[in-house]
């Protein structure tokens, strides 16, 4: 049996169907064994070059598509904004286009402005995997999640997702918001109205402001880290008052499921939108969501990069 | 579409071919000690488990068992642009000094067999490996042979070996048929 994505790069999870991203999910599940082998290597993309184009600061990210690509044998350049070219004032495109005149068959691409990937995907003949772009979608980090819940809970169709935090600024909660919905899953969002975005009742999820009345219904809580870096200071008035409200706390958590599965997509800010001690509980699956990003990044490099 | 078919082996012939295979295996190997039997997905899979079912019937206990999905290994994957959908593997042993027999459903250009000493090879050093099919069709293109063969049929190159296998295909038996298009 044969199957494809029917696209030459990975930007997003809002025009992609149920039924690719079904096919990118079981293709991690079988991908998985690889990286529990004593050899964590197979030889599939030898011989392809792969480019990190790592514009914006990431550990996860980064090394997991690093690691996704040399686990299926093929040879990558990580660049980053501190080291290249771009502190000199080259141009996103020109960089890019340099890099393509290496022959690469691929290039990922974190940047802080949305659309990023988009504009090179448009331009470049090598595929273009978008590894987060402004505020607009973290493809991966979506899939990831959504492999984490349907292996935690065995299915996607009618789980309550509850996304807490950030919205307005949050890449991750659009691509899970995208996907999710796209899988038959039902998404509710918690957040005070600064971050909640003007177009989210489009996207068909349910807007809670108060966080006690949101946690009974979830099967999930996805806790989005507060970024500290990205919003000015005047969309709450303090982090103190945030905590208070939306931090997920030990004590909360008794309001919800007694099996609820909590996720992070990281860096946590521990003690603020996440206590510690629910960070590393029982109902914690962050560090499920690391190992299975890393499945996800190497079914999508199977899945995208072809003889050109 | 094709057309013209001539059974090789129906639903008893399979039966009594797997025997036969398990108990060479048995024989050459003088028991289970070490032996690991790992099927070939998607038809060599089922095959390995009867295989190891019946051996288990002889000599009352079970040898290890596993599943190759030789697909990340093809070498001719960069050239197609639908890729093959990859199943799991499961190697649930080491297989640092065990005998390893490969169970594959047609053995024909040996290419999947060179895809599956390389997997196999990843997973550790075996002490060997063998080579156990259901059919010989011939054709080769690498130096490979089978350890073990059910059945030799040689075919024109218009002609294909289709095997069904119950697990996969609801039936078992081994056909010669003529490819038109």
């Amino acid at each position: 049996m044969r199957k494809k994505l029917h696209r030459k790069d990975l930007l997003g999870l809002e025009d992609i169907s149920a039924e690719e991203i079904e096919l990118i999910l079981n293709t991690a599940v079988s991908l998985k064994e690889i990286s529990e082998r004593p050899i964590k290597k197979v030889p599939t993309l030898r011989g392809k070059t792969i480019v990190n184009l790592f514009l914006e600061p990431s550990t996860r990210t980064s090394s997991s598509f690093d690691l996704a690509a040399k686990r299926l044998s093929a040879d990558t350049v990580t660049v980053s904004s501190s080291s290249s070219s771009i502190l000199k004032g080259e141009t996103l495109l020109d960089t890019a286009r340099n890099l393509e005149a290496m022959r690469i068959d691929a290039a990922v691409v974190r940047h802080s402005s949305a659309g990023a990937a988009h504009f090179l995907a448009q331009r470049l003949k090598a595929s273009v995997i978008n590894a987060g772009d402004g505020s607009h979608e973290h493809p991966t980090q979506g899939l990831l999640d959504m492999l984490t819940i349907r292996e935690k809970l065995k299915r996607l169709e009618n789980i309550n997702v509850l996304i807490v935090g950030d919205i307005a600024h949050s890449r991750v909660a659009r691509s899970n918001i995208f996907g999710l919905k796209k899988m038959g899953a039902n998404v509710s969002i918690c957040a005070p109205p600064t971050f909640i975005p003007y177009y989210i009742e489009r996207l068909g999820v349910k807007i809670f402001y108060n966080l006690n009345e949101a946690l009974p219904h979830a099967d999930v809580i996805n806790v989005l880290r507060i970024q500290l870096e990205r919003q000015g200071k005047e969309l709450f008035p303090s982090i103190r008052e945030y905590k208070e409200l939306y931090r997920i706390t030990k004590d909360r958590l008794q309001l919800a499921k007694s099996d609820v599965l909590i996720m992070h997509p990281g860096p946590i800010n521990r003690g603020v939108e996440l206590d510690p001690d629910v960070a590393d509980g029982i109902s914690s699956v962050i560090l499920e969501q690391v190992t299975n990003g890393l499945a996800i990044r190497m079914a999508i490099l199977y899945l995208l990069i072809t003889h050109k | 579409m094709r057309k013209k078919k001539i059974i090789v082996l129906d639903a008893d012939g399979v039966r009594r071919t797997v025997t036969r295979i398990a108990y060479e295996i048995l024989e050459k190997n003088k028991g289970i000690d070490n032996l690991a039997i790992v099927g070939i997905r998607a038809r060599g899979a089922p095959l390995a488990e009867r295989i190891v079912d019946i051996i288990e019937g002889i000599e009352k206990k079970r040898p290890l068992i596993g599943i190759l999905d030789i697909t990340l290994y093809r070498d001719d994957l960069s050239a197609i642009g639908e890729k093959p959908v990859v199943h799991s593997t499961e190697i649930p042993f080491n297989v640092d000094d065990k005998t390893v027999v490969l169970i594959d459903d047609v053995l024909y250009t040996g290419r999947t067999i060179r895809s599956a000493l390389d997997a196999i090879v990843d997973f550790g050093r075996p002490k060997s490996i063998q080579l156990a099919v259901l059919v010989d069709r011939g054709h080769r293109e690498l130096p490979i042979r089978p350890d073990y063969v059910g059945k030799e049929v040689s075919t024109k190159g218009n002609e294909v070996v289709v095997v069904r296998i119950k697990e996969v295909d609801g039936i078992d038996e081994v056909t010669i048929e003529e490819k038109t298009s």
